[in-house]
Parts: structure tokens; C-alpha cells; sequence
């Protein structure tokens, strides 16, 4: 708990050190290459500690929420350390004995703990802390995991090149990496403070008003699966661009006068990552002053208008395309980082990061779902003999369609029914552990 | 309870906090726009 006087500034760094690490699970395609060669892996193969991290990253998000609430963002940020910096440790020891199966479990299933723990260890706090910018506080967090891929992605690629790319080269990297990240997140463990629990006016946290769900009850309500498909149709469609941007660019303006550049394509990939972090600030914040309901509306509706605009203007505009694309990976970033503050407007602070975290089986699913649309109807459309832009239309319509689906979700959620409401406040009564911190 | 009239200390320890986040994220700003600039030189 927090000293009297400890600022709520010291709070974001502390959240962002943990994201901007864990982070870096998607910057995991630099070592691919590397692993396929030094232990003659198929790129399946070289493809499945990070998946495995991502698949346990939603389980552990969703099971271990509650514990998260119970033993707070210290407990939770210090298991995020631990999990997440020896898996890096147990990939090295598994790179250095070549052992492929301890790279799977070292970075895959232990690391993955860790990037579900560490991904919802903040979010509760930084809401209490910031009653009043909410979207804002959860925005600054959530920008740090994707700025974690930006860090990692030069950083690694550097380390690789320094060590060499065998397997003792990568073995040297991951242990780098692991004691690394250990370092860096360490400071998050130790400034992170949960505010005390009293009602105040001004910018100072805010004790627990207004209606308070728990997670029990929250996943038993209408507006908790409005708001899993309003993320997962919304992450669907990002990913639909994001998994496929460097191809997509390439085929949209293969037939024009100018085609696209392997490395103009690289540009282009760059750009909507940066699309991607500015809109999860950026949209988060505005979300404070014009409310979630609205936000997701832009997300949703001005969403499905840019992917109408790629769809129907074709290959007739590149940088119409450039520009609908970053306007629709700004929104996939503002949708990510805005669901918490909207969780918190409907069940209250209570346990917003349980709810959140069982909330991210959206992502989860939005991950297997946007990729396969767009690859599965890509490919059909080439063996049918279309070409160009063409290749893509039918996906981008389809696109469409998933983002109505989550506006109309979107329009369906109301305020939580009363009956669904924790009987009394919390906060009026200590807890055994506040009131021993009083005496 | 907010940073605004915090002591000098504290507001030391929210300097170095938001350095020790802030530094390898403006490295990794700087090299996403050096590969961002390759769509309009690329």
C-alpha cells in the first residue's frame, strides 16, 4: 500500500516497465531464422514457443486474474518477473544443449505465464490510481507492450549479430535477455503501490463508488459478452491487416506503374506498428473525454468506412491505402488498450482485472480468426486466378461484416443490472491487512 | 495523494522512473522510424 504522499506518477513506469518487457514476445520472429538453422527446425517448429507463449498468455490472464486481485499487482508483477525472465533462461540452457523441446517450455510455457500475469498485473492498479483518466492511465500501460516488440525487435536482432547465430550464439542472447528483463521489470516490483483506499477529491485515487461486479458475476452478464465481441471482431480485423500487411501492400500495387518495394513493404510494416502504439494512447485518452461507448463506435464504425474505402478505391490510391490502413491499426491499438477503462465504467474497480483478464480469451480467439480468414481467402482466390487488389476484396468485405457485428454488440451494451452489484462497498470496511498496516 | 506537491526526493525518484522506461523506448522509436522512412525512400 501506498505512503502517504507517494505521487501516482511513479505508478505508469512501474506498469510500463513490465509491459515494454513482455512486450517483446512479438519480436520473436528474429530469432526464428537463427533457431531453424542451428537446430534444423521447420518453421512450424521455430513458430511454436511463440505461439505456445500466446496461447498461455490467455489462460493464464483469465485463471490467474482472481489471484492477481487477491495478492495484488507486487505479487503479480514480481511472478511476471520470475516466469517470464526463466523461461528466457531455460530457452538458453535449451539453445545451449540443443535441446528444442526446453526452448518450448522454457519460453513458451513459463515465459507465457509470465506475459499473461505481467499483462494484467497493472491494469486494477493504474484504474484506482486514476479515477478521473482512467483510459488514459490503462492506455500508457497497454502502449508499453507494443512498444516492447519495437525495443526488442533492433535489440535482439543486434545481439544475435554480436554472439553469432549458432546455437550457442542464441543460447548467449536468451540468457541475456532473461537477465536483462529481470533488471528492467525489477523496478516495476518496486514502485508499484496500491493507493489507499479513501474516498478524494481532485486528481487523487478514488475509493471504490459506484456499482461494483465481481468476476463471478461479471462473465454471468449480457454486457461482458458484448464487450468479448466487440474486442474479438474488433482485433479480428486489425490482425486481418497487421498478419498480412508486407504481402498485401506488395499485391495491391504489383500491376500499377509503382509496384511496392521489399523494403518500402518493411517501411510500411514499421509505420502501422507505430499506428498501432499511437492509437493506444492516443484513442484511450480521448476515450476520457468523450466516453467508451463513443470511442468503440469510432473503432467499429470508421473503421469498417476505411476498410470500404482499400476495398472499393482498389489499387487506383496508394497513399489512401497507407492512410486507411494506419486510421484502422490506430483503432485495433485503441481498442486493445481502451476495454479495461470501459470494464471498469460497467463492473466498477472491484476486480476489473479478473474481468479483464477473461476478457482476453477474445484476443486469443481473434488471433486464430483474423489470420485465418485473410491467409485461407488469399489463397483461394489465387488458385481461382484472380490477382492484385483483387486477392484481398472478398476478406475485406468480410471484415466489414465482423466490425457490424461488433458495432451492433457495442450498441447492445447497457449498465450492469443491480442484482449483479456486490452487496455493500468494500473499501468502508478494512481489510485484517489494512487495518494491521493502521496499527 | 498526486505527484504536484511531491517532494523533492519523490520528484527525483518520478524522474528517474519515467528515464529508466523512457530511454530503451526512445531507442526503439528511433529505429522504428529509420525503417519506417524506407516506404517513402524504398
Amino acid at each position: 500500500m501506498a505512503p502517504a504522499g507517494w505521487s501516482r506518477w511513479l505508478v505508469p513506469p512501474a506498469a510500463l516497465s513490465v509491459h515494454l518487457s513482455i512486450g517483446q514476445a512479438y519480436a520473436w520472429s528474429v530469432f526464428k531464422p537463427p533457431l531453424e538453422s542451428a537446430l534444423g527446425l521447420s518453421g512450424t517448429q521455430s513458430a511454436l514457443p511463440f505461439q505456445l507463449g500466446i496461447v498461455m498468455l490467455g489462460l493464464s490472464a483469465a485463471f490467474g486474474g482472481t489471484l492477481v486481485e487477491r495478492n495484488g499487482p507486487r505479487w503479480a508483477m514480481t511472478v511476471a518477473l520470475v516466469c517470464f525472465s526463466s523461461g528466457f533462461l531455460l530457452a538458453a540452457l535449451g539453445a545451449a544443449v540443443e535441446q528444442y523441446w526446453l526452448i518450448v517450455l522454457g519460453y513458451g510455457f513459463v515465459g507465457g505465464i509470465g506475459l499473461g500475469i505481467g499483462y494484467i498485473s497493472p491494469v486494477s492498479t493504474l484504474i484506482k490510481w486514476f479515477p478521473d483518466r482512467p483510459g488514459m492511465a490503462t492506455g500508457i500501460a497497454i502502449m508499453g507492450f507494443g512498444g516492447g516488440a519495437l525495443i526488442a525487435s533492433p535489440w535482439s536482432a543486434q545481439m544475435l549479430e554480436s554472439f553469432g547465430t549458432d546455437s550457442s550464439g542464441i543460447a548467449m542472447a536468451f540468457l541475456v535477455h532473461g537477465l536483462t528483463y529481470a533488471v528492467f521489470m525489477l523496478l516495476g516490483v518496486l514502485l508499484v503501490r496500491v493507493p489507499r483506499p479513501v474516498k478524494a477529491a481532485g486528481d487523487g485515487p478514488a475509493a471504490l463508488d459506484g456499482p461494483q461486479v465481481s468476476a463471478r458475476s461479471a462473465v454471468r452478464t449480457p454486457q461482458f459478452w458484448c464487450l468479448w465481441i466487440v474486442l474479438c471482431m474488433n482485433v479480428t480485423a486489425g490482425i486481418g491487416i497487421l498478419e498480412k500487411a508486407a504481402p498485401m501492400i506488395t499485391d495491391f500495387f504489383a500491376d500499377t506503374s509503382t509496384p511496392v518495394s521489399v523494403s518500402a513493404a518493411a517501411g510500411f510494416v514499421a509505420l502501422l506498428s507505430a499506428a498501432n502504439m499511437a492509437g493506444r494512447i492516443g484513442w484511450s485518452s480521448t476515450s476520457d473525454l468523450i466516453g467508451r461507448k463513443n470511442i468503440y463506435r469510432v473503432y467499429l464504425g470508421v473503421g469498417a468506412l476505411m476498410y470500404a474505402l482499400i476495398a472499393l478505391a482498389g489499387d487506383s490510391s496508394k497513399p489512401l491505402f497507407v492512410l486507411c490502413a494506419l486510421v484502422i491499426l490506430s483503432f485495433y491499438g485503441g481498442g486493445f488498450a481502451t476495454v479495461p477503462a470501459y470494464l471498469k465504467d460497467l463492473f466498477g474497480t472491484y476486480q476489473v482485472g479478473a474481468i479483464h483478464g477473461r476478457l482476453l480469451t477474445a484476443w486469443s480467439t481473434a488471433g486464430v480468426l483474423g489470420p485465418l480468414i485473410v491467409n485461407w481467402i488469399a489463397d483461394r482466390q489465387e488458385e481461382a486466378g484472380k490477382d492484385g487488389s483483387s486477392l484481398y476484396t472478398l476478406s475485406l468485405f468480410i471484415m466489414i461484416g465482423l466490425l457490424a457485428v461488433g458495432f451492433v454488440a457495442n450498441e447492445l451494451v447497457r449498465p450492469v443490472h443491480p442484482r449483479h452489484h456486490e452487496p455493500a462497498p468494500r473499501t468502508e470496511e478494512p481489510t485484517k491487512k489494512e487495518a494491521s498496516d493502521v496499527q | 495523494m498526486s505527484s504536484d506537491d511531491s517532494p523533492p526526493a519523490r520528484r527525483a525518484l518520478i524522474t528517474f522512473a519515467w528515464v529508466w522506461v523512457g530511454a530503451p523506448l526512445a531507442y526503439g522509436l528511433y529505429e522504428l522510424v529509420r525503417k519506417a522512412t524506407q516506404l517513402f525512400t524504398g
